[in-house]
């Protein structure tokens, strides 16, 4: 059952086009990576559909309702949840008082002027901490939190918004080795059981084939591959544009430079 | 009209346009390379201006002629050049990372040591520069006759423009100013020594600031008051043109030179309405000014107030403070109770001031609009509707948070130093107003006659009634600041992408704490307002605004409670050590810098910090 | 083997507190190309950060020529001759061509001839028709070539090099690994971080591979040719 729904879009900074007619789709429940070198136009997509970058042309339903031109405030209305790359969280708050943020600002309670903030859904923040595992830590300072479970109340920030699509970018990045798997096996297991679309890009290769369903990869923009890890591995497009163009040295000392 | 009149009008503004664009033009190239808007760069002209108004006559009796006049000029620029020199080396270097709350206010500190030092090495009295010999006799233009020495100045700008085009564009220090105002850490990767070359810059800032003074004593007298005019006029200048852009800083001068010069002709009671008004426009269309870029901007942001677990006795602690407070008038005489009454309103007004930098991270520099505003508000309503005190600070409360409500709605969609200057330009904006149109507002003068109701009059009462409201707006602001409006603009503050992506309007908040931070500080104006009967200009000028962040800083941003401590400490050393000496920016000056420099937590938030690492 | 050029031993860094890099430790020699290569976000590019001091190693031990670089300055090292080379180029767009070489220039040491925009002109022709142009309207690969050219202008002993073959034409490409013989040739050691594997197997002498901030393996570059097992797994070539 198709959940998200990304048609043709498109985007160029100046002269330089970082997306070309990028379409896919991510269902209900499903693990979706999208990969490729850096400056292939991951992130453009990535913030397109997060709302921070306008496309110029193409189209984004979101359950069937056109999300193309909603601010990310809206998004987050219609359900698309957020983690960043670098863990962005409200750093002097606990972590229970950052879960609970969101769950104000989910019920529209922010302009709220009267009875304190810290009282304000504090069993349903803790549910969400226990959550992800970091019940214990609920009033420890998120800046006192070490980066790993950063990244974890980040995550359970994202799902108080009860969303239907989550976005990850980089997921993992800054992960010490050990802890990379563990999130992302927590973030696939919440996936399956609350019919969470996930829509993530990652580096760490083993992340990818591990835990995506399928996977787009995108080269200067444009789509080259899609389908199941296993399909993606055997590309040899894919090999190439991970690995470089292998033909741009078919004869290196040949060639005078001019 | 007269063409004769509209031509000489023309050129008297190419001639200001001149004047302004060579301070300017200093004050965007020392931002542009280390990011740092330097307040006292309009002390640097002020001393310009003196030393030149001093060095030049004595000059001219030991050889009279134009080469001596220009040579004394010179001379001048560059002695404010090697002043720049010490101020960089001693200050601004330990402050390139400081959160630009921080630098603004550490270089605001340089501005009020300068003002004294200025009264000490060159006397109380306005100094009057020689005329430059050979350009005494005017020109006529059209039939009319238009100073000789004006003319020099019109082609002074472009002379100036062309040498630091050069300058910038042909040796190497100016290719490496350049490219350090692009990359800075690019620069220093390439083995240039950032901090010679900032030195550098600060030499070339300092120059042109003096350079720009010193060309002034012609036409007008050196005092003691160049300093803010100017600095206010140069901010316009660079932000409207884009802050590092020196051709912008030009076109900017060339603007707002024609604008006072015609403005007049429109609005003959206020030119700096115009000006002002014109960098309001200006932001809100291109909020980096014309060739200006978006770029991360200053230093680090400050970090404000962080969630705390509450004190156990809290409550109790209340109890305390408001008993203390109400048995105060027991103990204390009338000049004590004026003294208490002052800090109470200061401490309100402080107070409104952390709800807007220390929860919201809006580093407002003009905060003093608003309390001017509530006192101006309250006191029109006397004069001119003859209301009693009980309706008429409501109204200055209104006033103050309409105006706010009003700034705010330009300010929020700007950030960092475009912020501070905006509010700032805000501030003078009212300033202006207030001290121009006299019949309205008294001007300078202001309007006396603001007496409290029967009720309330003498020390007692009025002191009573000051701390009630005092206590009442605070708690009912520290009531907003736990709330869940307060957390929202905290979250903005820390981190504004994941505010954006759990859904909060992070602008509708940031304008309604802007509001509701005007209206609060209304109110202490317009108890400030009855308790002295009388307001003048000086409650809305710049120094309003410094008291105001002083007192944060002093009390310590990061804390709640902070701020109310600083007004008290503030004014108490204020009242305590003012009589006592001629030097008391001097030493206010100084003590903001050292704050700054060792002691960047404040008070409240050092002994929380000792307290802490004991338990 | 000579004494190294420059040597980091146990190299950590991190941003915040996210560690993205572990006890790194590795020798450049004179004249010579060490490749570090690995996945993107394996940690190629903190390192060259780390060792220029544009970041903050939580344990930086380097030597270059025998000066510890712990502590320093970033454009003292530069000063050392440390050339470096950022991956997303960052010339100077406001600035010409020729005014981006003069950021560069500092003076060669005694006894070696300089660099000079003429020398640098002859090495990358396509720089010389554009001198006077600005960074903005040149087109990546003129920007690769007209940052390596400024960092050539300070005649390095070493020259740090990120991602130099990222997002590139293939004919540049090809112009960019002649530059590096041609440095070599000169002596000029060179530490590069590269993705393009094939670019990379094609100018090294020696390699490092990188992993999640970890040296896997380290060693010729003829050796980790041979080994298509390790490879396979971490290079995925």
């Amino acid at each position: 059952m198709t959940l998200l729904a990304v048609n043709g879009l498109h985007k160029s900074f100046g002269g330089v086009v970082a997306a070309r007619d990028v379409t896919f789709t991510v269902a209900r429940g499903e693990m979706f990576a999208i990969i490729g070198p850096n400056g292939a136009g991951k992130s453009t997509v990535f913030n397109m559909v997060g709302g921070q970058l306008e496309p110029d042309r193409g189209q984004m339903l979101l359950d069937g309702q056109d999300i193309t031109h909603a601010s990310p405030q809206k998004r987050f209305r219609r359900g698309v949840g957020r983690t960043f790359q670098v863990a962005q969280t409200f750093l002097s708050m606990s972590a229970a008082e950052n879960v609970q943020m969101a769950l104000i600002s989910c019920y529209r309670q922010s302009n709220g002027l009267w009875s304190p903030a810290r009282d304000r859904h504090r069993e349903k923040a803790l549910e969400l901490l226990s959550r992800v595992g970091m019940a214990e830590a609920a009033d420890v300072p998120c800046s006192a939190l070490a980066y790993g479970d950063v990244k974890r109340v980040e995550l359970a920030i994202a799902l108080a918004g009860q969303p239907k699509l989550l976005l990850m970018d980089e997921p993992t990045a800054g992960m010490a080795p050990r802890e990379r798997a563990a999130l992302m096996d927590l973030t696939a297991s919440i996936a399956e059981s609350q019919g969470i679309g996930v829509l993530f890009t990652e580096h760490d290769m083993d992340v990818v084939f591990g835990h995506a369903a399928r996977v787009l990869v995108l080269l200067r923009g444009q789509i080259i591959a899609s389908g199941t890890p296993d399909e993606v591995r055997q590309d040899e497009q894919v090999r190439r544009a991970y690995l470089g163009d292998e033909h741009a040295l078919e004869r290196p000392k040949g060639m005078s430079p001019a | 009209m007269d063409p004769a009149f509209l031509a000489v009008q023309a050129l008297s503004g190419l001639s200001s346009a001149s004047s302004l664009f060579i301070t300017a033009c200093g004050l965007t190239i020392v931002f542009g390379v280390t990011r740092i808007v330097n307040f006292a760069h309009g002390s640097l002209y002020m001393i310009g201006a003196y030393t030149a108004a001093t060095l030049v006559p004595r000059l001219l009796e030991l050889s009279f002629g134009p080469v001596t006049f220009w040579a004394g000029i010179l001379a001048s620029a560059l002695i404010v050049g090697v002043i720049g020199v010490i101020i960089e080396v001693l200050l601004l270097r330990r402050i390139y990372g400081a959160p630009e709350l921080f630098q603004l206010l550490a270089t605001f500190g340089v501005v009020l040591v300068v003002q004294d030092l200025v009264v000490q090495v060159f006397g109380p009295q306005d100094i009057l520069g020689p005329r430059a010999p050979g350009l005494r006799a005017p020109v006529e233009i059209l039939g009319r006759r238009f100073p000789s020495y004006e003319l020099v100045l019109i082609a002074a700008g472009p002379i100036v423009l062309g040498l630091v085009w050069l300058l910038l564009r042909k040796t190497r220090f100016g290719v490496l100013v350049r490219a350090a105002t692009q990359d800075r850490d690019m620069v220093a990767s390439l083995g240039v020594n950032q901090a010679l070359l900032f030195t550098g810059t600060l030499f070339l800032g300092a120059f042109l600031a003096g350079l720009g003074g010193a060309l002034q004593i012609p036409r007008v007298s050196a005092n003691t008051g160049m300093d803010l005019s100017i600095i206010a006029e140069a901010f316009v200048v660079t932000v409207v043109g884009g802050m590092g852009s020196v051709p912008g800083a030009f076109l900017a001068a060339l603007i707002i030179g024609q604008l006072q010069a015609f403005g007049i002709l429109i609005f003959p009671k206020s030119t700096l309405v115009v000006v002002f008004l014109l960098m309001a426009v200006v932001l809100a269309i291109r909020p980096y000014g014309f060739f200006g870029r978006a770029e991360v901007i200053g230093g680090t942001h400050a970090v404000g107030i962080a969630s705390r677990t509450p004190l156990p006795g809290r409550s109790l602690i209340l109890l305390v403070v408001v008993a203390i407070l109400a048995a105060f008038p027991l103990v204390a005489d009338a000049y004590l109770l004026k003294v208490a009454t002052e800090i109470l309103i200061f401490a309100l007004f402080a107070f409104s001031l952390q709800l807007l930098i220390g929860v919201g991270g809006i580093v407002s520099f003009g905060h003093a609009a608003f309390f001017g505003l509530g006192a101006y508000g309250a006191a029109l309503a006397v004069k001119w509707y003859g209301v009693s005190m009980e309706a008429a600070l409501p109204l200055g409360l209104a006033l103050a948070a309409l105006g706010a409500a009003l700034v705010g709605a330009f300010v929020v969609r700007l950030s960092g130093i475009y912020l501070a200057m905006m509010t700032l330009a805000a501030a003078q904006i009212l300033y202006a107003v207030a001290f121009q149109w006299v019949e309205v507002t008294g001007g300078d003068n202001g309007i006396v006659g603001v007496w409290p109701s029967p009720w309330a009059g003498g020390p007692v009462p009025y002191y009573l009634l000051t701390a009630a409201l005092t206590v009442v707006t605070v708690l009912l602001l520290k009531r907003i600041i736990d709330a869940p409006f307060g957390y929202s603009l905290r979250a903005a503050r820390d981190s504004e992408a994941r505010a954006e992506a759990i859904g909060l309007k992070v602008r509708q908040h940031r304008w309604l704490a802007f509001t509701i931070a005007g209206a609060a500080a209304g109110l202490a104006g317009g108890i400030y307002a009855f308790s002295r009967g009388s307001v003048d200009p000086s409650l809305l000028g710049i120094s309003t605004s410094v008291d105001a962040l002083t007192m944060l800083l002093l009390g310590g941003i990061q804390t709640v409670m902070g701020p109310l401590v600083g007004a008290a400490v503030l004014h108490a050393l204020r009242d305590w050590i003012m009589p006592l000496t001629s030097l008391w920016r001097l030493l206010l000056g100084l003590s903001i810098i050292a704050m700054v420099l060792i002691f960047p937590r404040g008070l409240v938030g050092t002994v929380r910090d000792r307290w802490e690492a004991r338990a | 083997m000579t004494t190294p050029l420059l040597e980091v031993w146990n190299l950590c860094a991190s941003y915040g507190r996210a560690q993205v890099l572990f006890d790194l430790t590795f020798r450049l020699h004179q004249g010579e190309v060490l490749a570090l290569v690995g996945r993107n976000g394996a940690g190629k590019t903190t390192t060259l950060k780390a060792i220029m001091g544009l970041v903050s190693a939580s344990a930086k031990q380097a030597t270059f020529k025998g000066k510890s670089l712990a502590g320093l300055p970033t454009y003292k090292i530069a000063r050392l001759g440390l050339g470096y080379v950022p991956e997303d180029r960052r010339i100077f767009t406001d600035l010409t061509v020729e005014e981006n070489l003069e950021t560069g220039r500092r003076p060669a040491p005694a006894g070696r001839s300089p660099w000079t925009p003429e020398r640098l002109f002859r090495l990358f022709p396509n720089l010389a028709e554009m001198r006077g142009r600005r960074g903005n309207q040149m087109s990546g690969g003129e920007q690769q070539m007209l940052t390596i050219a400024r960092t050539l202008m300070g005649n390095p002993d070493a020259i740090l090099l990120d991602e130099p073959s990222e997002g590139i034409a293939p004919v540049i490409v090809q112009m960019m690994a002649e530059a590096i013989r041609a440095m070599k040739a000169e002596g000029v050691a060179v530490l590069l971080s590269e993705q393009n594997w094939a670019f990379a197997a094609g100018i090294s002498d020696r390699a490092c591979v990188i992993e999640r901030g970890e040296i896997r393996f380290q060693g010729s570059m003829d050796e980790l040719m041979a080994d298509e097992a390790l490879r396979a797994e971490t290079l995925g070539v």
